[in-house]
């Protein structure tokens, strides 16, 4: 946290954050927003967790047909894309670094980096889900299992994958679209952004809840253990 | 006299103008930050969809006055109940006392200028409209028949109705929710005036605090149940569908962790308006701040564990169903706490019989009722007979339209005159209120007997038993009354807003930040933020007393 | 037009159940009446400009908070225990049960004797006979309610559920639906008729209301059902190295491949042929096929069929070998 004092001070040496009317001082409007920030994280937390419930009990349930469903997946993507998240959060975490520090720059590749991260995860994850399009393994009418274990199970097991991993990839592209205006509105020196590093933050803690999804999401689908 | 540093703030020459008259155009009102307009669009918002749901209600009662019905089909039928449940429970008694009273008073009872995130307020606002038009939209084109439990695998593989777009729209309203929740939140722990700590604050906004965090915590796991729904009913994913290999009780399980607690969110708030209207009609200190204030996080937190109990017949096993009657009979606790306290509160106090207090009398009596009539279905032996029949509709209705709704007209009738500056006459809306009891408890302690000789919910024919036809016509005849009791504030509140007598900042001599700032308030509440020095509630009954007895030219 | 009060207690839950009813409703009573008198004493006596004492009001008394936190609370835990050990005791079916399985469909009740008897609609029970459901439901989640005898238990999809009683009194008492289930949901429902046993066996022998005698007992269909599918071929009288025997298989408890212990119960049963793969047995491939085709009715003669090869192994023809007709020998 010391980084953050520092950069405050020197955002107080420097122009000063502009102060929405309904906060009294600049510490109260910045503690107000990563508190909300977080609040809101909870709620996403719980919104996953509805599915993840779901994976649980069918998991349980039907170990071995998910455990044949699971040889499936390509985990050499499945690795590579948890690899590209993970550094994106890195990228994130020093877009949010160089925000403290008022080097708009530095920030600007950052967040430039991160968004290239974040689509090069959504085209390897493109790659996969197309052939499972191929296999048919998508869920619906066209589902097919050759498999010994009985296909309801494989579907359920694709049904929660897709659900997940699509519920997933949408809060990447959101991530990719707030990302975008966070710099654009940060090249153009907007008000909403100028000399004020909190927008940075929150999106940057968004991010890294989206990260850490992912990082669930991979050993549950792809690693499942015999 | 308040608890804000000694200058009353209102009325000085150069004081601002009040926030209704910040702008008069549409724009102004549709694309306001302001927390008090944002609580003014709910309050037109959520009567309309009152008066939505109170259409269908009155064709369901009407319509069982017959043990084969008056004038409806079955799947008619079907959607009218659906209907019924879906607006008052995700439009309107989830959003009535939070985002109408909450959103107005929240802010200023801390002593904020407005909530921590306007814009988000009024996004929540939009996002409530939307959710609530796609569920009108979807009503008025074939309407949709699942009950408002959308249990499976009815509503995600049979129902051939609009459940999809029904669906969309509890979703998006959902968010709203979370939103007014997050915001709440944030501006309670961030924005409190100086010197008003966490055990100066009114009751109302603990209240409001607890639900914040049930909406916060609960609403995501509705919103991804019904999602899943959704995409089983287009994508046959087979998450609930046994066909499929899915499980349909665990989309109760989903359901009920978030509906039981929603039970909370719409009774949390009443109870919380309860402390500020009986504290000041009976001009007494609230008995047992800190046990009340409490009682509503244990609430809060209790109510997250108990969804089972909707279960028992449902093919769960035996030892969850005695670990989620225990913890049932636990969360009544609280609740007896609270009815307590407010009965020591009325002890040694002044008593004046106003219509807030009224309804507060009728939030006691109706609510007792309600909880009580709780402990037989969250007892496994008696909840086998009882649910699903009209007990279990008896039940919530004493908790929902006795607690929740009682709660709001009392709270409604306590801040109007800080709405709106505006004065309504007080002997129609007491005998509002004694209509309103009367006509409540004629509508649905029949059901009670009903539901014990049987009478499953959501039947729409009777016939096999036209015993209970009797008790059907009472129930009906009390759900007329109980109308026209809902018509006359109606009446009387909007011919108030222009022929009612200026209400000044205090009408009612009552304490609390609010109270000590113009009637209706300037856009930025306070000229400058108040400083608390005081406790809350600091009301004294004797000293009242002692003024009142005081002629009157002496007090000049 | 009469208003009756309360439904007629004709089940052996009756009594019971009602005890704690109304021990709750005196309860509720007496709350009720204790807080609104109170509260309504309190107003009127303290209503403004009365002139009574006033002083030494309080804002908060730990004694009285403890007093009513704990008396709730113990009556609270008293009344759970109540509820909760009745219900625990009542859950266990009696051994010797007499046995009818009920299919709940959109929307109708379809009841099966197991001497063959159909009924839809309608149930006819002995009075003084403990009395299994087991049930199931062909579509969506229905529920089996009796007012008169306070059972009501969910009939889901895909997994039977069970619940028993002893009528006690003859007469007609209505069946309902609880679960709302859809369009006609209101009109599922129809009576039970609880009739002396020897008027109920009278019943029964005589073929129902349809008056159809010596109609093939659910155990003959189960077994025509078994010959036409060849299920004989895999599982024979003995352990064949293609499936287990289901000689003595009901009741039985199996290890499967995942090495947990599961008991053949109807659901098991029900489960291993639509679902094989499901749970496998200890020692065998998955190389059942499903049969998904099968219906509820199909399922339940199966495993009546299946309940009467018995609880012991039957000695038997060569391994893989077994012919039906063997099967059938000495077990019926």
């Amino acid at each position: 946290m010391s980084m953050k004092t520092e950069a405050l001070q020197a955002a107080h040496g420097a122009e000063e954050q502009p102060l929405h009317h309904q906060f009294e001082e600049l510490p109260q409007q910045n503690e107000s927003y990563v508190v909300g920030m977080w609040v809101f994280l909870v709620t996403e937390i719980m919104f996953f967790g509805g599915m993840f419930l779901a994976y649980v009990l069918y998991r349980w349930r039907y170990s071995e047909a998910w455990f044949e469903a699971h040889t499936k997946l390509d985990i050499p993507l499945g690795t590579t894309n948890t690899v590209v998240l993970l550094t994106s959060s890195l990228t994130m975490a020093l877009a949010v670094h160089f925000a403290q520090l008022r080097n708009k720059r530095l920030q600007l590749a950052m967040l430039g980096a991160t968004i290239g991260l974040a689509c090069v995860f959504l085209v390897i994850k493109a790659f996969e889900w197309s052939a499972k399009f191929q296999h048919g393994l998508v869920p619906g009418p066209n589902f097919t299992w050759e498999g010994l274990v009985p296909a309801p199970q494989a579907q359920l097991f694709y049904s929660l994958y897709f659900g997940m991993t699509g519920l997933h990839a949408l809060h990447v592209i959101i991530g990719i679209v707030v990302i975008g205006v966070l710099a654009l509105l940060t090249a153009l020196d907007h008000p909403l952004v100028k000399n004020d590093f909190i927008p940075t933050e929150l999106v940057g803690l968004y991010w890294h809840f989206v990260d850490i999804v992912g990082i669930f999401l991979f050993p549950l689908f792809y690693l499942i253990p015999k | 006299m308040s608890t804000v540093a000694p200058v009353f703030q209102g009325e000085s020459p150069q004081s601002p103008p009040s926030y209704l008259k910040a702008g008069h155009t549409i724009k102004s009102w549709l694309l306001t930050g302001d927390h008090k307009r944002i609580a003014i669009l709910y309050l037109i918002a959520v009567s309309v969809f009152f008066f939505f749901g109170s259409i269908a209600a009155s064709m369901i009662r009407v319509e069982l006055v017959s043990p084969r019905g008056v004038m409806l089909e079955n799947d008619t039928y079907n959607k009218v109940f659906t209907a019924h449940g879906i607006i008052m429970i995700f439009f309107f008694l989830i959003p009535a006392i939070p985002a109408v009273l909450g959103n107005f008073l929240l802010p200023i009872m801390i002593g904020a200028r407005d909530l921590a995130f306007p814009r988000l307020n009024l996004l929540s606002w939009y996002l409530y409209v939307a959710g609530g038009l796609c569920a009108l939209l979807a009503m008025a084109f074939g309407g949709v028949d699942t009950g408002w439990t959308f249990y499976t695998p009815y509503s995600s593989m049979y129902s051939n109705t609009n459940v999809t777009l029904t669906i969309v729209g509890a979703f998006i309203a959902g968010f709203s929710s979370i939103a007014t929740g997050i915001n709440f939140i944030v501006t309670v722990h961030k924005m409190r005036a100086p010197g008003m700590t966490w055990f100066r604050l009114p009751l109302m906004v603990w209240g409001s605090y607890a639900t914040s965090v049930i909406i916060v915590l609960g609403t995501p796991v509705v919103a991804i149940t019904l999602l899943l729904v959704v995409m089983e009913r287009v994508f046959h994913i087979g998450v609930f569908s046994p066909e499929l290999g899915g499980d349909p009780v665990l989309f109760q399980h989903l359901f009920w962790f978030y509906s039981h607690p929603a039970v909370y969110i719409m009774i949390l708030p009443a109870m919380g308006v309860i402390n500020e209207v009986i504290t000041c009609f009976t001009r007494k200190r609230i008995f047992g701040y800190h046990f009340i204030a409490f009682s509503s996080l244990a609430i809060a937190g209790l109510g997250f564990l108990v969804w089972g109990h909707h279960m028992f017949v449902s093919s769960q096993s035996m030892y969850q169903g005695m670990v989620f009657s225990l913890l049932s009979y636990l969360v009544a606790v609280p609740s007896a706490i609270k009815t307590f306290n407010w009965t020591a509160t009325i002890y040694k106090g002044s008593v004046r019989f106003q219509t807030p207090f009224l309804y507060v009398l009728g939030f006691i009596g109706l609510f007792v009722v309600g909880g009580l009539t709780g402990l037989f279905l969250a007892a496994m032996s008696t909840d086998v007979h009882l649910t699903d029949t009209y007990f279990v509709v008896a039940h919530f209705h004493y908790v929902m339209v006795g607690g929740t709704i009682m709660g709001f007209l009392a709270g409604l009738h306590f801040w109007w005159p800080k709405f709106f500056g505006k004065m309504y006459p007080d002997n129609w809306g007491k005998l509002s209120a004694l209509i309103i009891f009367i006509g409540f408890n004629l509508t649905f302690l029949p059901q009670f007997v009903l539901g014990y000789l049987g009478m499953p919910r959501r039947y729409h024919y009777y016939y096999f038993a036209p015993e209970f036809q009797f008790w059907h016509i009472a129930s009906t005849a009390g759900a007329s009354i109980l109308a026209v009791g809902f018509l006359i504030p109606a009446v009387y509140l909007l011919w108030s807003l222009k022929y009612g007598p200026d209400a000044g900042p205090n009408p009612w001599g009552a304490k609390g930040l609010e109270w000590t700032i113009p009637s209706p308030p300037p856009t930025t509440n306070f000229v400058e933020i108040p400083v608390v020095r005081e406790e809350p509630y600091a009301y004294d009954a004797e000293a009242d007393e002692r003024e009142e007895r005081v002629p009157a030219e002496t007090k000049r | 037009m009469n208003f009756p009060l309360m439904p007629d207690q004709a089940s052996n839950f009756a009594r019971p159940y009602d005890a704690l009813f109304f021990a709750l409703t005196a309860l509720t009573i007496l709350f009720t009446v204790i807080v609104g008198a109170l509260v309504l004493y309190f107003a009127v006596k303290y209503r403004k400009g009365n002139r009574v004492d006033r002083s030494g009001a309080v804002e908060s008394h730990l004694g009285l908070e403890i007093t009513w936190t704990v008396i709730p609370l113990i009556l609270g835990l008293v009344m759970f225990w109540w509820a909760a050990k009745l219900y625990v005791d009542t859950r266990q079916p009696p051994q010797d049960a007499m046995e009818i399985f009920v299919i709940g469909k959109q929307w109708m009740w379809h009841a099966q004797h197991a001497n063959g008897v159909r009924e839809n609609n309608e149930l006819h029970v002995p009075v003084g006979v403990p009395v299994r459901l087991t049930m199931i439901s062909q579509d969506v989640i229905h529920s089996f309610f009796v007012p008169q005898f306070r059972i009501k238990q969910d009939v889901l999809p895909g997994r039977y559920t069970q619940q028993w009683f002893i009528a006690t009194k003859p007469g007609k008492y209505n069946l309902f639906c609880a679960e709302y289930c859809g369009t006609q949901h209101s009109e599922m429902g129809g009576y039970i008729y609880a009739l002396p046993p020897q008027e109920f066996q009278k019943w029964l022998a005589s073929g129902g209301d349809k008056k159809r005698p010596n109609q093939p007992t659910m155990a003959d269909l189960g077994k025509q059902l078994y010959d036409r599918l060849a299920c004989g071929n895999c599982h024979g009288s003995q352990d064949s190295p293609r499936g287990p025997s289901l000689y003595g298989l009901y009741g039985a408890r199996r290890r499967m491949t995942d090495g947990s212990i599961v008991e053949a119960t109807a659901s098991y049963i029900r489960e291993a042929i639509k679902n094989p793969y499901a749970k496998i047995n200890e020692g065998y491939q998955n190389t059942m096929p499903e049969y998904r085709e099968l219906t509820e009715e199909d399922l339940l003669n199966l495993i009546a069929y299946i309940r009467t090869l018995g609880t012991s192994k039957a000695p038997g023809p060569v391994l893989g070998n077994a012919m039906p007709a063997q099967i059938d020998g000495g077990n019926r």
